[in-house]
């Protein structure tokens, strides 16, 4: 022990990743513990895939006790695995800055020599892998317990919706990220408030077509409004799946919204990195 | 002695939850704060209810829907204002411990704290009742409100309420990371199983007698029919018991919820004392 010890003061750095190396592996490092470790932690899964399927069971009771169709359970189910990647964006992308400066940690991520987008990369990549066990979990008991089925109209353009919705979703969540560094302890309120407004704006348990043209257009930028009115469309072939918009320019607004969203996340970053480093409120934690 | 001690605990606590509740903002956006989100969950209803039945919002079954769901805004702000309070002092104040060694009474001192979300939660149910009047023709006509029975049934709602938070609060202490989804979970499963949203008919029929147990189930019923009368009666779950006899039913289950939550709790209390979890953090 005390060798190995001597060895590690001693001996000269062997190897050093840089460029785009170091990125690709600070991605794979910020993604590890989201991927793996949350998997280790059972109980979480558990109260992560049951809180959304309580959600899910309450508007589905509702729908029947109105005699809907039953395509609207289908959208109900739907909804409510979309509801895990909102909510992961939410807690654990756009407040993950918040969280670390309030644990000590967003100093080390600056001081260390990788890129700052690559850790907010390595978290939407981590986080949106993880996450689709959960919406997967919620999907497959909603059909067992509710008997929705689905019939795909395209695959290749149900695969175009999701990727680009993912993108789009989450290079929102790390727009958002830096934003909620600058609100400061405002940061946990505002992604409470973040949950049933949108919830309602995206149309998570209703199609978006029956809000107001402008209400839907202006809930549009929110990549998860096109991304599932796109997917019911897709999923659910019927009369009462009549989307918002078709699904091609949908499919075309989303890739705008996914460029736009990078684009911002990775400005907005240097921005508040910067004010950080200037206004030495990195290490700041008030509560 | 005792007395003093109890009431300053709650009158304190109570103060103090207001104060974290509210002082993160300006008056202005903590009160939007405090309305966007009840409102925007009852015009998720609004909206499903509305594109279902065209827009029939004279139906019975709209009041039902939305006077359950208003009033249920009291179990999140209540029941889970109570539970929340050991995760706020614990593990992201650090503050339970001096609460411990302070000369209070730390179960009226969390029920104080469930009292300062009451406040805050009073405000979106009358907020979210209003909009129903004026906008959506929820029809709660003033002089034929059973006041008494309005007021006798929100009172013994929200302490049984507290009652029922003070038994999570009691979970919460014995349980490590966890603590923020127990409050959360519950809620939810009596968004279910108290008829807050839906008639009780609608669930299968081996679910039902579970919400036939929860006191919710009977609190609701009897704001509802204290509101609209007729309206609420006419649903088949509870129509062949009187207002007495709901009440009645009521009373009973929040007196056996209230025993178990204050032995649950100093039972959890104890153990969290033995084993040390009074000042344990957990990576809140």
């Amino acid at each position: 022990m005390a060798i190995q010890n001597r060895d590690a003061l001693t001996k000269p750095y062997s190897h050093k990743d840089i460029g785009l190396k170091l990125f690709l592996k600070t991605i794979m490092a910020r993604a590890y513990p989201r991927i793996i470790g949350q998997q280790r932690e059972i109980s979480w899964v558990l109260f992560e895939i049951l809180l959304p399927m309580l959600a899910v069971c309450a508007y589905v009771f509702v729908y029947r006790a109105l005699n809907a169709p039953e395509e609207y359970v289908g959208f109900v189910v739907m909804g409510g695995a979309m509801t895990a990647f909102w909510l992961n964006v939410l807690w654990s992308m756009s407040s993950q800055l918040y969280w670390e400066k309030q644990q000590g940690n967003l100093q080390l991520y600056i001081m260390a020599p990788n890129s700052m987008m690559a850790i907010l990369l390595g978290m939407a990549l981590g986080g949106m892998l993880a996450t689709c066990l959960r919406a997967v979990a919620v999907t497959v008991f909603g059909m067992l317990m509710f008997g929705v089925t689905f019939q795909i109209v395209s695959y290749l353009q149900l695969f175009a919706v999701f990727t680009l919705t993912m993108i789009a979703l989450y290079g929102m969540g790390m727009m958002m990220a830096s934003a909620f560094l600058l609100f400061g302890r405002e940061a946990w309120h505002i992604a409470n408030l973040a949950q049933e407004p949108i919830f309602l704006a995206s149309g998570f348990f209703f199609p978006i077509k029956f809000l107001p043209f402008w209400v839907a257009a202006g809930a549009s930028l929110l990549p998860l409004t096109l991304g599932m009115d796109a997917m019911r469309q897709l999923v659910f072939n019927s009369e009462f799946s009549g989307g918002f918009l078709p699904v091609s320019t949908e499919i075309w607004i989303l890739a705008g919204l996914a460029v736009l969203f990078v684009v911002v996340s990775k400005y907005l970053l240097a921005y508040v990195e910067k004010l950080a480093v200037r206004e030495g409120r990195i290490t700041e934690s008030r509560r | 002695m005792q007395t003093s001690t109890s009431w300053r605990s709650f009158r304190t606590a109570a103060w103090l939850g207001w104060v974290i509740e509210s002082n993160w903002t300006d008056p202005f956006l903590f009160a939007v704060y405090s309305i966007v989100k009840p409102l925007s969950g009852a015009a998720i209803l609004v909206i499903m209810y509305g594109v279902i039945t065209q827009g029939a919002y004279d139906s019975a079954l709209f009041p039902y829907i939305y006077l359950g769901n208003a009033f249920y805004i009291y179990v999140g702000a209540v029941m889970t204002g109570v539970s929340w309070a050991v995760v706020d002092d614990r593990e992201l104040y650090k503050t339970l411990k001096y609460m411990y060694i302070a000369p209070i009474n730390i179960p009226i001192y969390l029920l104080g704290r469930g009292g300062a979300r009451f406040i805050v939660g009073s405000i979106a149910v009358l907020i979210t009742i209003l909009t129903g009047v004026f906008f959506l023709n929820v029809d709660i006509n003033l002089a034929e409100v059973n006041w008494g029975l309005f007021f006798v049934s929100l009172t013994l709602g929200i302490i049984m309420l507290a009652l029922i938070g003070l038994m999570l609060a009691g979970w919460t202490l014995i349980t490590a990371r966890h603590e923020g989804f127990i409050g959360e979970a519950v809620a939810a499963a009596l968004y279910i199983f108290s008829g807050a949203v839906f008639p009780l008919d609608v669930l299968p029929e081996w679910l039902r007698p579970v919400g036939y147990f929860m006191p919710t189930t009977y609190w609701l019923e009897l704001l509802r029919r204290s509101l609209v009368g007729d309206v609420a009666q006419a649903f088949p779950t509870l129509s062949q018991f009187s207002n007495l006899e709901i009440l009645g039913v009521m009373i009973g289950l929040s007196i056996l919820f209230g025993l178990v939550s204050v032995w649950v709790f100093k039972v959890c209390d104890n153990i969290a004392r033995e084993n040390g979890m009074i000042d344990r953090t957990t990576n809140y």
